[in-house]
């Protein structure tokens, strides 16, 4: 077997330093009635490189891709173009097969990249500081509930109905074991956002209020002024973004007043996966420092004053505070991370900008494109690259047919709403710099053929 | 908090007056190449991307930004560079032996990653019809299939993160199963083994418990009689990893599950080290309810420099109504996901947004698919030996606490019992970075002074092995005598030791010029 370097000599010579009779005697401990005699029958043997990789190619093939059919899925996660150069600096061994880096001097790489990715994720969030990563954007959105639970010293927050339903399930299911009160506001297919709900639903018990930015059908809530309220009860505002090239355009978080921005990074490097690995984005205010959960890394010198990076204020992480500490997590999304903050340094500032103006010219271009189909129309006052349509029939029903056509052509809010029969006909549209002419009139064409 | 090494050191830019020449210009050395911050190097207006040309149409309702995202980039051959010259500074299993206890160094497959990269995996979303990712769902329900039968379990919830998110979708497992008992508000109580990994007590807590501590025997098992004597009306279940943190199989282990069961609590098991015993011994016939299995540890999906992991977590039939959503089903109709909360009225809840690590669990089955079910059992044999053989070879010059208790298992735990005075475990873990190995894991577990865990896995050769050895032998000698030069270890690295009381006490966290 090619991945086992032992062969039968040196077996047997290791068990002679041993003193061992046999591989057996080394599983003495476990007890009789649970030892197994030989491979669990009924499953298969070892198999080649080959065979696997034909089994596996097989089970790809059975898969519409995105790169096959014209495509407008987000709901949470987006397709973006990927420059080559990303996935081959991810591949690079040192990065690929290394550990969290405990032994600084030796993880250099992997915490100077951590460093400059928490300084992308604070400028890009408009915060002061931010993590070296959480798993997804779902439980990071938690982590900043819990964090601000234990900042303010309150139990409630309010979650506006913009908020994608799988974080908030995520965060009600998380809360009905913390003891903690969510006020879950409902998901409303109009044209703008619920504020108003959101702001009449602060009171001075709240901990927290969790706004979607853009939310979850593409609305773009006004976070200064729920910041405002917010903070006018001594509630932190959490904006939560899924989307981060829309900060390409539109504005910070924390410079309209979040105290805290997690986010979904996986716009950026990561690519679509079927849902994971994920890269959840965490960055805050510095006087929330020593409460956020997560790895944390920072510049220091080593013994010859060299500049250098460590990760740092462990005591408040699980290894060293055990029942006490501000998170369970422990590993990471750190390679994810990386092909972030790549995706990014490739971009910069401008870059982002660029492609942020052409997802969403793309997305004003399907809008107006779908919007002319008859019995179809846009419910969104605005948006940035995603937006609801309201259907004439079922969503579900429309996008099964257009799969059947060989276009994915967005997801049904009720996929992410299953028990409101009052939302089954919206359906979510997204686009990107990837998304081209020909796919908006592909999709244009196949809509009307549908719904006619 | 801007006064950390503000005159610090980094590489020049390649200007010198004359007056006082260096031993180089750069502050470089041939190979050895630093390199500056992205923030030192990169431009606002410089970007490494193209873009089809796009005439831009903005909304005029789009509320738009005041100034540009205030971020550097690099044209792709800075950019190539600058990655590829930090990735110089880590160490990696593709570099060497990497015997970090408890976490599984292992080699990573390459075809895993060629298969990860497949299309029909990495370029499909989450929320597409069912009818479209017929495959991405059988790897799914395949990998399901596979962790079932190496456990013995009856269910697997599939989608947690990591290690610590499994932990957590176990033990709200059992809280669940416990409300539908009438009992989630009388058993608070965890109990838990003080050799156990941090995440396990700050997992009970998160999941609503209150944790109290087993004491280890001398033996580095549980203690058994502290823990019968705890058992209670009030205890919800025990965490217990095995083979345990000091590389021993809890040997009581059936003895305990059904002392638990009988009290009326769960059996939640770290499965941080089923690696040990996978294909060899079922958790579910030990009496286990739920276990997590570290997909980047026992199926050696890439550790990434932190992650990504994955956290399946499998069930007893006890626990597996409770698994939370989604569920991938299997049956005669073929393979769908089941999502609604009116299909799964028992499930507790939702761990995270869409469904796992699909990124993972086509690794993790590429590799189980290679090995089978007979090289399964060869990876726990390999890896128990090799770790035996590390034992074996260095007891003679190190404090093995518990070489009497035993084989070990797949990691030999060592102490700092020994060393001279002012010589500790740390001098010795530097001093395996000069030797080019990457340090064991140090100070963990808690039960032994000064410990180091060494776990070497199945994936090294004998020789690999031996030289390894050898270092070790040396710096054992090393330490016990009290050499000096090992207090300034290392001294090849990138860096030499680290202020890790500077970083904390003046906390920078970002590049702030």
């Amino acid at each position: 077997m090619r991945m086992l370097p032992l062969g039968a000599a040196d077996r047997a010579a290791m068990l002679a330093t041993i003193g061992a009779q046999a591989i057996d005697d080394l599983f003495v401990d476990v007890p009789a009635e649970a030892v197994l005699h030989g491979p669990i029958p009924g499953l298969p043997l070892h198999a080649s490189e080959r065979a696997v990789e034909r089994h596996m190619a097989a089970l790809s093939a059975q898969n519409l891709t995105a790169e096959q059919a014209p495509f407008f899925c987000g709901a949470g996660a987006y397709r973006h173009h990927i420059p080559a150069s990303v996935d081959h600096l991810i591949q690079r061994g040192e990065f690929l097969t290394a550990y969290t880096p405990y032994q600084p001097e030796i993880a250099q790489g992997t915490l100077q990249v951590l460093f400059e990715f928490q300084t992308q994720v604070a400028r890009l969030f408009g915060c002061d500081v931010a993590n070296a990563s959480l798993y997804d954007g779902s439980t990071a959105c938690w982590e900043a509930i819990a964090m601000a639970t234990r900042v303010t010293r309150r139990n409630r927050a309010v979650l506006s109905g913009g908020l994608h339903p799988h974080y908030a399930e995520t965060a009600a299911t998380m809360a009905r074991f913390a003891g903690d009160d969510l006020c879950m506001l409902p998901t409303r297919a109009e044209a703008d956002s619920d504020d108003a709900a959101v702001i009449a639903a602060i009171d001075g018990q709240t901990a927290a209020v969790v706004v979607q930015y853009p939310d979850v059908m593409g609305r773009i809530p006004d976070l200064a002024a729920i910041a405002a309220a917010a903070h006018a009860q001594g509630a932190l505002l959490i904006a939560v973004v899924t989307e981060p090239v829309a900060l390409g355009l539109i504005e910070s978080p924390g410079a309209l007043g979040a105290d805290v921005v997690v986010g979904e990074g996986q716009a950026l490097g990561v690519g679509l996966q079927f849902g994971g690995p994920y890269l959840g984005l965490f960055a805050c205010s510095e006087k929330f420092l020593r409460q956020m959960p997560g790895r944390l890394c920072g510049e220091t010198v080593d013994a010859d004053g060299k500049r250098g990076f460590v990760l740092t204020l462990s005591t408040r992480e699980q290894h060293i505070r055990r029942e006490k500490a501000t998170s369970n997590i422990c590993t990471n999304s750190g390679l994810c991370a990386l092909a972030f903050s790549i995706h990014l340094s490739l971009l910069g500032g401008s870059g982002l900008e660029r492609m942020a103006s052409i997802s969403h010219s793309r997305a004003v271009a399907t809008a107006r494109a779908l919007g002319a189909v008859a019995g179809v129309s846009v419910i969104n006052h605005t948006w940035f690259n995603e937006f609801a349509l309201r259907l004439p029939r079922p969503a579900a029903d429309v996008v099964e047919a257009l799969a059947a056509r060989g276009i994915l052509g967005g997801v049904p809010l009720s996929r992410l709403c299953p028990d409101r029969a009052d939302l089954a006909d919206v359906l979510l549209i997204a686009a990107t710099e990837c998304t081209d002419m020909h796919d908006i009139a592909a999709l244009a064409a196949a809509l009307g053929e549908v719904l006619a | 908090m801007n006064d950390i090494n503000t005159a610090g050191w980094r590489p020049s830019l390649g200007t010198i007056d004359g007056a006082a020449l260096p031993d180089t210009v750069t502050g470089n050395r041939a190979l050895d190449l630093q390199e500056p911050l992205l923030f030192e190097i990169g431009h606002a207006d410089r970007s490494g991307v193209d873009f089809d040309d796009v005439e831009p149409d903005v909304l005029p309702t789009l509320p738009r930004r005041a100034a540009r995202v205030d971020l550097p980039g690099l044209s792709e051959p800075e950019c190539v560079r600058h990655y590829t010259r930090l990735s110089r500074q880590n160490y990696a299993i593709d570099l060497g032996l990497f015997p970090l206890g408890s976490c599984t160094m292992k080699h990573n497959p390459r075809l895993n990653e060629k298969v990860a990269r497949m299309p029909g995996f990495a370029a499909v979303h989450p929320l597409q019809p069912q009818s479209s990712v017929r495959g991405a769902l059988t790897v799914i329900a395949e990998l399901a299939d596979w962790l079932v039968r190496l456990t013995g379990m009856a269910a697997v919830a599939m989608s947690p993160k990591a290690g610590a998110h499994g932990e957590l979708c176990g033990l709200m497992a059992i809280h669940a199963a416990l409300d539908a008992r009438g009992e989630g508000d009388t058993r608070r109580v965890i109990l838990v083994p003080e050799s156990a990994h941090g995440t396990n007590p700050a997992t009970a807590a998160f999941a609503g418990f209150a944790v109290a501590g087993i004491p280890a025997g001398p033996d580095g098992r549980i203690d058994l009689a502290a823990l019968l004597a705890r058992l209670g009306s009030d205890v919800a279940g025990v965490m217990i990893t095995n083979p345990n943190t000091c590389g021993l199989f809890e040997r009581d282990i059936k003895t305990i599950a059904d002392a638990v069961h009988a009290a009326g609590g769960y059996v939640y098991c770290d499965g941080a080290n089923f690696n040990a015993i996978v294909g060899r011994v079922r958790p579910g016939d030990l009496g286990i309810d739920a276990m997590h299995i570290n997909l980047h540890k026992t199926f050696s999906t890439p550790h990434g420099g932190g992650g990504p992991g994955s956290g399946p977590v499998v069930l007893s039939a006890a626990l597996a109504d409770y698994a939370p959503r989604p569920h991938v089903v299997r049956d005669e109709t073929g393979v769908r996901l089941v999502e609604a909360a009116a299909d799964l009225p028992q499930a507790f809840g939702r761990m995270c947004a869409f469904h796992g690590q699909m990124g993972m669990f086509t690794r993790a089955l590429a590799y189980i698919l290679t090995h089978g079910a007979d090289g399964l059992r060869q990876v726990s044999d390999d890896a128990v030996l090799n770790a035996n053989y590390v034992l074996a070879s260095l007891r003679n010059v190190l404090d093995a606490p518990f070489a009497g208790s035993g084989p070990c298992m797949h990691e030999a735990l060592f102490s700092d019992h020994g060393f001279a005075e002012g010589f500790s475990t740390l001098d010795l873990a530097k001093g395996l970075i000069d030797e080019g190995f990457h340090p064991m894991t140090v100070y963990f577990p808690l039960v032994v002074h000064g410990a180091m865990l060494i776990e070497p896995t199945e994936t090294e050769s004998r020789a690999a092995l031996d030289q390894f050895l050898g270092a070790m032998r040396s710096l054992a000698v090393r330490a016990r005598a009290g050499d000096p030069a090992l207090r300034a270890a290392p001294r090849h690295a990138p860096r030499r030791r680290l202020d890790e009381t500077l970083a904390a006490r003046k906390p920078r966290l970002v590049w702030r010029g």
